[in-house]
């Protein structure tokens, strides 16, 4: 094994995550990513090119995507069209094929980062239709009749959010790891890499108002790491003193620029009774 | 030994097949997660589980593994000479890193202070807050000084840990099997999502090209349409009264809450079994009722109709004309009950009392066979099997 990844300056990877991540590489099996909205999947995969000097070959997937676009896709509307046309391109089949995420990074000579970024988005079947390709690292051009055969086995991570279950003859061959929301000391490290120079004082206000907001009950969307670091870009750019965050403070009932933080406004007015309710009860 | 493993997590019902056992012994084969307990907790949990709802049992199951196992792990442990390790860290570390190591004071000075460090942080890891390794606090890779990830002082690093990773059972809240509450209600959500969405989305209007190629003088105009979304709709009979509420309240929720993704979302109350009567707001169930004939009239066939209710009754409830606790009933529940089957074939039934106590109940059991077995309790994974059950086509 010459690769290894260990975090990187922007990113606090866990023992168990780094682990993960190297396995898979070890290994060259697919690597499951799931976890709380916002706790870093897609981040992680741009860390790991980073940290392992691989491109990254990213694809989105939309509810409406197929599988085959990953490998390649056959133009035949534009070979109708130039067809009629009379061009001389039409005569070669291979003008009109179009690669894919996926033959792009298997044409790679060296190690390369394929990130299929929340796959529970696409059709039931989409995860089924990927079985042999990520297994095998290859696949079957059938309008040229050419095999594509990965030159270097990529990295290939996988994000889901859990919106529908993936088949497990798909699971089967993928590493699974789900990312934990972060504890407080690991917050902590997150933000200071982030914002090396916050104030210590505004950073732990900051973490205590934004874990305990975690915890408040009903919230229809809790905030997450990239929320509290919004929150903190922001509480910086304006230039809040620390104490303004305290619970002390009588003039605002609820935390300062808090619109970073809940994204809703049912959770709004949620989180401004229950403020309120406490205040009286105190 | 491994094997024990693999029989115990299918044991506990964790989908362990052989490809993931074998992925597992790949790995382990490549030196991946074969030096220390918690990494090989972490990655045999990366190789054989494949989703977080069964990490608490897998945490489980790990820990009377280890439990069995770790005398004996100690024993082997405690064989390598103390010699060996420091020459092996010796020879892993740089040049420069031995400098440093001399700068502090030599090897000696830094087990020492390395033992007072695992000592202090044992402290603070009996706190019970803190996930192992996360602070780079880690009793392995003490200091940063091991980049190949050497363990230094074996025994104090093992004796650091007050709490183990999986005895802590922090993924408890996503098991599946626990009973509907707020703290899963996200993830019920997802699977009558799942129920709600279906189908793939570009078609080819295959008219709309022909005719407007032919408009377009014989030069091809393609023409596409999104396919039409699945249109599911959903008639929810809930049981009220007595021991339902607290169900009701929670399901009643979680189908709201998935309102937006069906056509049509109707509720309806019943008490303990269907009879001739059904009604919408249950302050006023004696006044403004349904008769369940206009029900089935109103409603069309391809409505999914879902049952909410424990079933749990007297058997002459369902079985005898009259036997209903409020009122007299001309028919039977039975009849009634097979009078909505026949109209609506996809119908299951949600029952929140525990699925081990169906068989042992006459009601339940009644209405389990009257249900043709579709009855799944009222957990994540219930509602994901009833859901598939619902899909099924009759």
């Amino acid at each position: 094994m010459t690769q290894r990844f260990s975090g990187t300056q922007n990113y606090v990877a866990t023992e168990d995550l780094t682990l993960a991540v190297n396995a898979a590489l070890t290994l060259g099996r697919p690597l499951l990513i799931k976890g709380e909205p916002g706790t870093g999947k897609t981040q992680l995969a741009e860390e790991v090119a980073a940290s392992l000097g691989a491109p990254l070959h990213r694809w989105h997937v939309k509810s409406t995507t197929k599988a085959q676009q990953g490998l390649y896709e056959y133009d035949a509307v534009s070979r109708l069209r130039d067809s009629q046309l009379g061009e001389d391109r039409v005569q070669d089949i291979a003008n009109y094929i179009i690669k894919g995420t996926l033959w792009e990074a298997f044409d790679s000579e060296d190690l390369s980062v394929v990130l299929i970024d929340e796959i529970d988005k696409a059709d039931i079947e989409f995860p089924n239709d990927l079985l042999l390709e990520l297994d095998r690292m290859e696949f079957h051009v059938y309008e040229t009749r050419q095999t594509v055969v990965a030159r270097k086995r990529p990295l290939v991570i996988i994000t889901s959010n859990n919106e529908k279950e993936l088949p497990d003859a798909f699971l089967r061959r993928c590493f699974f790891h789900y990312i934990r929301f972060p504890d407080h000391e690991t917050m902590q490290k997150i933000v200071n890499v982030h914002y090396p120079d916050l104030k210590k004082s505004l950073l732990d206000s900051a973490l205590k108002v934004f874990f305990e907001m975690r915890e408040v009950p009903g919230l229809k969307k809790k905030p997450s790491t990239s929320e509290l670091l919004d929150w903190i870009k922001l509480l910086l750019a304006e230039d809040i003193p620390p104490e303004a965050l305290q619970a002390e403070d009588k003039n605002s009932l609820i935390p300062k620029l808090h619109g970073a933080l809940l994204k809703n406004e049912q959770d709004v007015h949620l989180f401004e009774r229950l403020v309120f309710l406490n205040r009286r009860n105190s | 030994m491994l094997i024990d493993l693999l029989y115990k997590l299918r044991r506990a019902q964790v989908p362990v097949s052989i490809t993931e056992y074998l992925a597992m012994l790949d790995g382990l084969g490549a030196g991946i997660g074969g030096y220390s307990v918690d990494d090989f907790y972490h990655f045999a949990r990366l190789s054989l589980v494949k989703d977080e709802r069964h990490y608490d049992r897998f945490d489980q199951v790990f820990a009377d593994y280890v439990n069995g196992i770790q005398s004996l792990f100690e024993d082997i442990i405690g064989e390598i000479p103390e010699e060996w390790l420091r020459a092996e860290a010796e020879r892993l570390f740089s040049e420069e890193e031995k400098a440093k190591i001399e700068a502090l004071g030599g090897w000696e000075e830094i087990m020492e202070t390395l033992q007072k460090r695992l000592e202090e942080q044992q402290k603070r890891h009996q706190g019970g807050n803190k996930w192992i390794g996360t602070g780079g606090t880690s009793p392995f890779g003490a200091y940063g000084f091991n980049p190949a990830g050497v363990r230094i002082g074996q025994k104090s690093g093992r004796q650091g840990r007050a709490v183990k990773v999986w005895d802590r059972r922090e993924y408890k809240n996503l098991d599946d099997q626990r009973e509907l509450g707020t703290r899963n209600f996200k993830m019920a959500l997802r699977k009558l999502r799942r129920f709600a969405r279906e189908g793939a989305q570009d078609q080819l209007d295959l008219d709309g090209t022909i005719n407007s190629t032919a408009k377009n003088a014989g030069l091809l105009d393609i023409k596409m349409v999104a396919e039409r979304r699945n249109a599911v709709k959903v008639l929810l009979l809930f049981d009220v009264g007595g021991s339902m509420d607290y169900h009701v309240q929670n399901s009643e929720a979680l189908f709201s809450a998935a309102r937006g993704e069906f056509k049509h979302l109707e509720y309806y109350y019943f008490h303990n079994f269907v009879y001739e009567k059904l009604w919408k707001d249950n302050r006023r169930r004696h006044d403004e009722t349904l008769s369940t004939i206009e029900f089935l009239r109103t409603y069309g066939p391809d409505y999914r109709v879902i049952f909410i209710g424990d079933a749990t009754m007297s058997p002459f409830e369902i079985t005898t004309a009259g036997g209903s606790v409020e009122h007299w009933n001309e028919e039977s529940g039975v009849a009634w009950i097979s009078r909505v089957l026949e109209k609506f074939p996809h119908a299951v039934w949600l029952n929140p009392e525990p699925q081990a106590y169906w068989q042992r109940v006459p009601s339940i059991k009644l209405t389990y066979q009257l249900m043709a077995e579709r009855m799944f309790p009222l957990t994540v994974e219930g509602i994901g099997n009833a859901i598939t059950a619902l899909q099924k086509k009759h």
